[in-house]
């Protein structure tokens, strides 16, 4: 056993973290550390950069522009991403829909969409979540009706991350008939977001921004090309990208850089005449914290250490997206904790504001961040995976 | 980055979780704990077969000079099976001598540990130290070519079984002070040194040591003359990171019992374990031992690499810290998971609660490694 990297890791980390350096505009980076929300131009300026690098899609095989990399050259790459504070690569076209194209799209659905979403030429949203279908994906409503060619789409997704900036969505519709068994009649169809019949709404959350949206189908009419895999097997291909989530949902770089800033923010201001961090009862949750997500880097790293034989990720996943969104909450929690009652001002009907931009965005950032134990599969349903595929109970 | 054990690691450890499993089933453990020794004579001369009693001796002195990493492995096999013998004691005692000692110290010590002839303990918890090695009242008066030693020792882990004691007292400074702590080889027999023996929570043979006017020869100094707060400090990481390892061992036991347990167990006519309830806490319990697991092999890798004491000691807390959480969560709720079985002394799961409480406070609660990791050490 041995927990240093190895020497050809090394030099791969060194190559990622000099081309960041170097490339990763600087203003960028200064939104992410600042907790702006990013446009979808700035996203898109991102996705470019590492498009042309040849980057962007790690994990693609190598003849759509994958990198051929190894899951933990994978890893340290997104790791160094997210320490350097680089825009999120936005999943839902390149490890969501791509994924599913290369496994069940037929060639000329590979070759209209792929090259697309390797360049950013569309920006993709999911089209999942329905009023009545959290977690209970399976009980979804929307219906899609064959007319000739054509499918026509009626019903509404909601909770759409960026579906405001988005060109695509793939969905999940009904095209069973109604008596049969929720999972079977389901099928999973591309559809371009300037349909007719398409209407978006905002969804205003508590943090105070826009994020995700209400989707509505009206009538909306779907060429048959853009089913992907079966009729009525959509439940394979929700499934299938299910077990194709990210190795980096824990997220590790970002945390890691987001527990330095805490460090010295928290050092920074004062309780009693001295530094915050010198008070036991604040420095002891950070010192938790720290621990846990020491811990967590190595776990994740264990995990990709067993796939090394081509193994596919199992309810490992599971286990990072729970304890690392739980990390990522505990940070945003100790950050506005450290601020005290500066974080109560948030946001000012104009200008000037009388106070500072960063402590204003660090509540509306804890609100936010609930979102993580409830998106991507609350963490009630991760563990119910576990309990059931690792535990088998 | 590579966490598969080496060959000799693989081997090593299944010998020893054969023999184990063999000779140390419950029912044979249950004897072993009755027994007035507290330890079988048998297992301890079969450990020493197995070389993993001189496994991080140098080889000088019939060790194989390995590490925290290679006994790693055995660690967890013994927390599996929640070995009771004097083993980290020992090792930890013969570690004192290994890096502190004089060649004279090391030549007539080491071989006998390796070959299981002969059983070693520290003894420096006092009544006031808590887990603070540099806290040590016992005082070494200077006597001629002797040290003349009075004071008493708490909770000496081992000490029963011990041939020799390694002590802590205070050959300088004031009674917190780092400098002016010495260590010494003790005969528990000499003239002077009253054992009282007690059996420990989870079933280990501890007690107190009283020093009463206890001459030691120049010639037992481990180390210098009040030099010998950083090498304790530094073994006692080394055993840290040990009994990290052998928390994972029996954190592993826990949970895999208690799976069994849920699968097995029915109640309104179904197994409870097709209950959400206990399912969501399992996997809590399961995801805290992966979390130990990451911890106590970080910690063996960092004492190994032997890196400067403030970084030594910071990720020996560190991972202490997410192992006392763990042993706390995962013994509490597999107790809770059996209902009133977990509480039963003829279940192994009360045995693996015991031993996972006293891993928790073991060289350190985690309240302990937390301030340590803020004051650097």
């Amino acid at each position: 056993m041995d927990l240093n990297d190895a020497p050809d890791e090394i030099a791969f980390r060194d190559e990622v973290r000099a081309w960041l350096r170097d490339n990763l505009p600087a203003e960028l980076r200064e939104k992410t550390v600042a907790y702006d929300h990013f446009t979808r131009e700035e996203l898109l300026r991102w996705h470019g950069i590492l498009a042309r690098k040849g980057w962007v899609a790690p994990a693609w095989p190598k003849e759509w522009g994958g990198t051929g990399w190894t899951p933990v050259q994978r890893y340290i790459f997104e790791e160094e991403c997210g320490y350097a504070g680089a825009p999120p690569l936005v999943p839902f076209g390149l490890a969501m829909c791509a994924p599913v194209l290369i496994r069940f799209g037929t060639p000329e659905q590979k070759a209209r969409f792929l090259p697309r979403i390797f360049n950013g030429d569309d920006f993709w949203c999911q089209g999942y979540s329905e009023p009545g279908s959290g977690s209970d994906l399976a009980s979804l409503k929307t219906r899609a009706v064959r007319d000739g060619g054509h499918y026509v789409v009626n019903g509404q997704k909601t909770w759409t991350t960026l579906a405001h900036y988005a060109d695509w969505i793939f969905c999940l519709v009904r095209t069973g008939a109604a008596d049969e068994k929720k999972q079977e009649g389901i099928s999973f169809l591309l559809v371009d977001m300037k349909s007719p019949g398409i209407t978006v709404r905002p969804l205003r959350l508590m943090d105070g921004g826009h994020e995700v949206n209400e989707v509505f189908f009206d009538d909306v009419r779907v060429p048959v090309e853009q089913r992907v895999h079966d009729e009525g097997a959509g439940w394979t291909v929700a499934k299938f990208l299910l077990g194709h989530e990210r190795m980096n949902t824990a997220r590790i770089g970002t945390s890691r850089r987001e527990l330095e800033r805490l460090k010295a923010y928290a050092a920074a201001q004062v309780k009693d005449g001295r530094p915050l961090m010198e008070d036991a009862r604040f420095r002891d949750k950070v010192t938790r914290l720290e621990a846990e997500l020491t811990a967590l880097a190595i776990t994740n790293l264990r995990f990709l250490d067993q796939l090394r034989g081509g193994r596919p990720p199992g309810p490992e996943i599971s286990m990072l997206k729970i304890r690392g969104t739980e990390i990522q909450q505990r940070l945003t929690e100790l950050m506005m904790a450290a601020a005290g009652p500066l974080a109560q001002p948030v946001s000012s009907p104009g200008e000037p504001r009388d106070f500072d931009l960063f402590t204003a965005g660090l509540a509306p950032r804890y609100c936010n961040f609930r979102k993580t134990s409830i998106y991507a599969g609350s963490n009630e349903i991760q563990r119910n995976i576990i309990a059931r595929m690792a535990l088998g109970l | 980055m590579n966490f598969e054990p080496t060959e000799e690691q693989r081997l090593l450890a299944e010998s020893v979780k054969r023999f184990l499993a063999r000779e140390y089933a419950f029912e044979a453990r249950q004897r072993i704990l009755a027994s007035a020794e507290g330890m079988s004579a048998a297992v301890w001369s079969e450990l020493a077969a197995m070389g993993v009693l001189g496994l991080a001796l140098p080889a000088e002195h019939g060790g194989f000079g390995g590490g925290a990493l290679d006994l790693m492995v055995v660690m967890e096999a013994m927390g599996e099976a929640l070995v009771v013998e004097p083993f980290l004691a020992t090792v930890l005692g013969a570690q004192l001598v290994a890096r502190g000692g004089s060649p004279a110290q090391r030549e007539a010590l080491l071989p006998r540990v390796a070959e299981g002839k002969l059983k070693l303990a520290v003894a420096s918890t006092e009544a006031a130290s808590r887990y603070d090695l540099a806290r040590v009242s016992t005082r070494a008066r200077r006597d001629g070519n002797a040290y003349v030693l009075e004071g008493e020792k708490l909770a000496v882990t081992g000490g029963p079984q011990a041939e020799r004691l390694i002590v802590t007292a205070r050959t300088g400074g004031e009674v917190a002070d780092r400098t002016g702590v010495s260590l010494f080889i003790v005969d528990p027999h000499a003239p002077g040194v009253r054992r009282t023996d007690a059996h420990g929570l989870d079933g280990q043979r501890t007690g107190s040591v009283r020093l009463e006017g206890v001459r030691v020869a120049d010639a037992d100094l481990v180390g210098g003359e009040g030099a010998g707060f950083e090498l304790l400090d530094e073994v006692i990481d080394f055993g840290t990171a040990l009994v990290c390892a052998e928390a994972v061992g029996a954190l592993g036991f826990a949970n895999d019992t208690t799976l069994e347990y849920l699968k097995t167990r029915r109640q309104f006519g179904v197994p409870i374990g097709s209950f959400q309830a206990l399912q969501h806490r399992m996997v809590d319990m399961v995801i805290e031992a992966e979390q130990a697991r990451s911890m106590a092999s970080l910690a063996c890798a960092r004492v190994d690499a032997r890196p400067a004491a403030g970084e030594r000691r910071r990720m020996v807390s560190l991972a202490k810290v997410k192992v006392a959480d763990a042993c706390r969560l995962v013994s509490q709720e597999s107790v809770q998971l059996h209902g009133g079985m977990g509480m039963s002394d003829e279940l192994k799961v009360s045995h693996a609660f015991r031993r996972l409480t006293v891993i928790a406070q073991q060289f350190g609660d985690a309240d302990h490694h937390l301030e340590r990791v803020a004051s650097g050490g």
